[in-house]
């Protein structure tokens, strides 16, 4: 397959999504059951495309990046910037077409599974067309090779964020929590734009290889490495929105207003991942700086969603901030330069991490489907205190579960060991580099908290006793349609599948087809090359597995011990520790602290320009009717009504024009004459001094109704009069214009010969 | 005087044209003076009728053919289908109006 071909077919990939999405959102209602068999056949033929593509790349073309642009807008020579084009381009290497499977894998089994859960929903069709934009604008992302087309697709996956979190809209908290979504987004995106815009200043292009290339032979931006470091970090901004990192995680959580099958998508595999994926596109001109800045980001997200989750006891709220958390993870590892590691756990954590959502999907479906059927419309169907015991009753769904918590909490033999395990290696091996030794604590210690939540979550949910017998009874698995995606993401979780050395991945086909780039900054401010990494790494490998069992042991155990065999009790725990309880539960008051600054500040300042608005710029506009106003009344009725500026106004008038006389005629006529000036100036007091008295005894509307319909009404006058006088010619009697007939005739004769 | 009656008992064309003239005056007088429609329908005859002699008397005097007699017996006919229309427009005057006194048939005027 030629290098055409690749990308001819990673443009059909592109677009199949959007075919989707336009005749799903103009048909949808025409289509038998709505097209969700047209959704979601186009994204499983989209999913083999992209397993061919991954596989002749991978065999064929191992090492090289293949790309194609063409040319969309030019804008010619654009004063003040130079030339200007934008161009649309595709760029496959390895880590692209890695993540068009994982996307369409995750896509095409969200649309399988949303057959079953969003059965008999009020916007079915809607729902599968938004899916496939959403689909078309994460690729877009992926296989884009400029900064510019990388921006489009990114606003346009916050668009589809919104829809979809939306979905149920006339709920008030899913569309606040869509707003939010978008907004947050929105914040970070002023980042990644401030980042483009210094680098395309710079450079004067949008392509990665461009402007890699340019850093490489020595230009950097406004000759300074610490603009370079800013254009970095402002770069990653758009990461800190997209991949909810520390301090633009808060939209996150509120997300799982969204379905199910939506969070498993967008906010657990794809959407967020995208961040991650647009730090490691553009990792080779992030400066040492810019690294250890990410790395603390992602230390410091993974570490304060973690703690959050351990009080949250919403079974979707729990996966959304071990998702921020894992998201920390990745940006930790590709900041600590464990660049691998960190993609590789991205398309881990994308498979166990969907797998996690759809299987409590599945349990909130069946949850649903109890509650509904004994009538009760007031318990929560996603609170986990309200669930147990459903290992019984659910088994696929149950030993799905398992295996995702399995792959989360990093034991071995699943995948999700096989990645944490390389980016804790990677931040020992950062922290004996640089002595930056807080995030290795930071990561080990959050590894502890991830298996402890997530096993006291299974153990709640699925083991022990459910409380409402006759709730229990109605319970039952989900339809195939649901539990396919389930099994398949299960057996994407295990170890073999990316190395098969279950110990270790570096020499596994996955880590060795994403080798980490060579960083293009100037060496001054690069990070540690990757030679030198490595050495550390070897070195750092052992300590951290051994560490990292120990850690997820201990969580897992106390997980167990806590909630399974009941030695410790939680709520005297949560009551001994009540301030740090409620802090946690209440998301460490994030939310409360950006209303009462972000939100409040804007609303004050909204209030301010609405001030302006209404007594400055309305003020003007209403004095000046209130001028001329004044002027139309006359002087005498201004009088009488106290219009007091309104008189000041006419006599400043009246002395201005005086003055104005003065002037005028010392310009035309030199003092000498003083005949000529004498007159004007006569001339000029006269007409003042009459007109103040027109204006003073004419009174409303004087001028317009004396001296305007004055003249037209002379004008009718004169025309009357004439009138009348010829009016006499018209006698009625024939014999009369028979005369005056003859009359003409023989004046025609005389004069006329 | 004597001129004047040896003037008069050899005729030539002044003559033809002087009676003509008198014709002429004779009924545009009748056309501009008389109350009774029917008398100014007589003074267009006279004018037609002078105007004939006009003719014929350049005809004969001028040139040796005769259009002026061919035009002649035209102007007759024309008056002929002009007079009958006349009257019966004034037929129909009296009908409406009632009378047939031109000073009352100002119903034009405003």
């Amino acid at each position: 397959m030629s290098h055409e071909t690749l990308l001819t077919l990673s443009v059909v990939i592109l677009l199949l999504p959007l075919l989707s999405f336009v005749i799903l959102i103009f048909f949808n209602k025409r289509l038998p059951r709505q097209g969700d068999w047209l959704g979601t056949g186009i994204l499983f033929v989209a999913l083999t495309l992209s397993l061919v593509i991954l596989f002749t790349k991978l065999t064929q073309y191992p090492n090289e990046t293949i790309q194609g642009s063409f040319q969309w807008v030019n804008f010619g020579n654009v004063p003040g910037i130079g030339p200007l084009t934008l161009d649309l381009g595709i760029m496959v290497d390895n880590i692209a077409a890695i993540m068009l499977v994982v996307v369409m894998i995750v896509s095409s089994l969200v649309h399988l599974f949303s057959i079953g859960y969003m059965h008999g929903d009020v916007r079915y069709g809607r729902y599968f067309s938004y899916l496939g934009i959403f689909t078309f604008s994460m690729l877009g992302i992926v296989i884009t090779n400029n900064f510019w087309m990388m921006y489009v697709f990114w606003e346009l996956v916050g668009l589809s964020s919104y829809l979809l979190i939306g979905h149920w809209f006339e709920k008030k908290s899913a569309s606040d929590a869509a707003k939010k979504a978008f907004i947050v987004n929105r914040v970070g995106d002023i980042g990644f734009f401030t980042g483009i815009m210094i680098l395309y200043a710079t450079f004067n292009t949008f392509s990665f290889d461009g402007i890699f290339g340019a850093i490489q032979s020595g230009t950097i931006p406004f000759g300074s490495e610490t603009w370079l470091t800013a254009a970095g970090i402002l770069i990653f901004m758009g990461a800190v929105g997209k991949s909810a990192q520390f301090p633009l995680h808060v939209w996150l959580p509120d997300a799982m207003e969204g379905p199910t099958p939506v969070s498993a998508l967008i906010h657990a595999a794809t959407m967020v991942a995208a961040g991650v994926y647009m730090v490691a596109r553009t990792f080779a001109m992030m400066t040492g700086d810019a690294l250890m800045f990410i790395a603390y980001i992602g230390a410091i997200t993974a570490f304060i969603s973690a703690t959050i989750a351990i009080a949250q006891n919403d079974i979707k709220k729990v996966l959304a901030y071990s998702t921020v958390s894992q998201l920390g993870y990745m940006v930790m590892g590709l900041g600590v330069g464990a660049y691998s590691a960190g993609f590789f756990h991205l398309t881990t954590h994308a498979m166990f991490k969907a797998g996690l959502f759809l299987g409590s999907g599945s349990v909130i479906h069946a949850m649903h489907h109890a509650l509904h059927h004994a009538g009760d419309h007031h318990t929560d169907p996603q609170d986990i205190r309200n669930m147990g015991g459903l290992k019984s009753k659910m088994p696929i769904t149950f030993w799905t579960f398992i295996m995702f918590t399995l792959a989360i909490s990093g034991v071995p033999f699943t995948s999700g060991f096989l990645s944490k395990d390389e980016i804790l290696a990677g931040t020992l091996a950062y922290g004996s580099l640089t002595g930056h030794y807080l995030i290795p604590i930071i990561g080990f210690l959050v590894a502890g908290l991830t298996a402890f939540y997530m096993f006291r979550m299974v153990i709640l949910t699925f083991f022990g006793e459910h409380k409402d017998h006759h709730r229990f009874e109605a319970i039952h698995e989900s339809p195939t349609t649901m539990t396919i995606p389930l099994i398949v993401f299960a057996a994407l979780s295990f170890f073999a599948f990316y190395s098969f050395n279950p110990f270790g991945a570096a020499d596994g086909w996955f880590m060795s087809a994403i080798p980490r780039p060579e960083s293009a900054v100037p060496a001054t401010v690069a990070a540690a090359g990757i030679a030198e990494f490595n050495e550390a790494l070897h070195h750092s490998h052992t300590t951290a597995m051994i560490l990292s069992l120990l850690v997820a042991g201990t969580g897992i155990l106390i997980a167990f011990a806590t909630y399974y065999w009941k030695k410790i009790s939680a709520d005297k725990v949560a009551t001994a520790l009540a301030p740090v309880h409620t802090f946690l539960a209440n998301k460490w008051y994030f939310d409360e602290l950006y209303q009462a600054t972000v939100v409040n500040g804007t609303d004050a300042l909204a209030a301010a320009y609405r001030w302006f608005d209404e007594k400055i710029i309305d003020g003007v506009v209403n004095g000046a009717a209130t001028v001329t106003k004044a002027v139309t009344l006359g002087t005498k009725q201004n009088w009488e009504e106290g219009n007091v500026g309104a008189i000041v106004y006419l006599v400043v008038a009246g002395v201005i024009s005086i003055y104005a006389g003065w002037v005028t005629g010392n310009a035309i006529w030199p003092p000498e004459t003083t005949v000529w000036l004498a007159a004007w100036y006569g001339l000029i007091s006269l007409g003042v001094a009459g007109l103040s008295f027109f204006m003073f005894y004419v009174g409303v509307g004087g001028f317009d109704n004396r001296i305007v319909d004055g003249m037209v009404n002379l004008v009718a006058y004169v025309a009357g009069f004439f009138g009348l006088l010829t009016r006499k010619v018209q006698t009625g009697k024939i014999q009369t214009y028979l005369a005056w007939v003859l009359f003409g005739v023989m004046v025609f004769f005389l004069w006329f010969r | 005087m004597q001129e004047f009656f040896d003037w008069l008992r050899t005729p030539g064309l002044t003559h033809f044209l002087i009676v003509s003239g008198m014709l002429f005056s004779f009924g545009v007088f009748a056309v501009l003076t008389r109350r009774n429609a029917i008398m100014v329908l007589m003074g267009i005859e006279l004018i037609l009728n002078a105007a004939n002699i006009n003719f014929i008397a350049f005809s004969r005097y001028s040139t040796g053919t005769l259009d002026g007699q061919v035009i002649a017996i035209f102007v007759i006919i024309l008056a002929a289908a002009e007079a009958a229309i006349a009257l019966a427009i004034v037929l129909n005057i009296y009908q409406n109006f009632n009378t047939v006194n031109v000073d009352e048939l100002n119903r034009l005027r405003d």
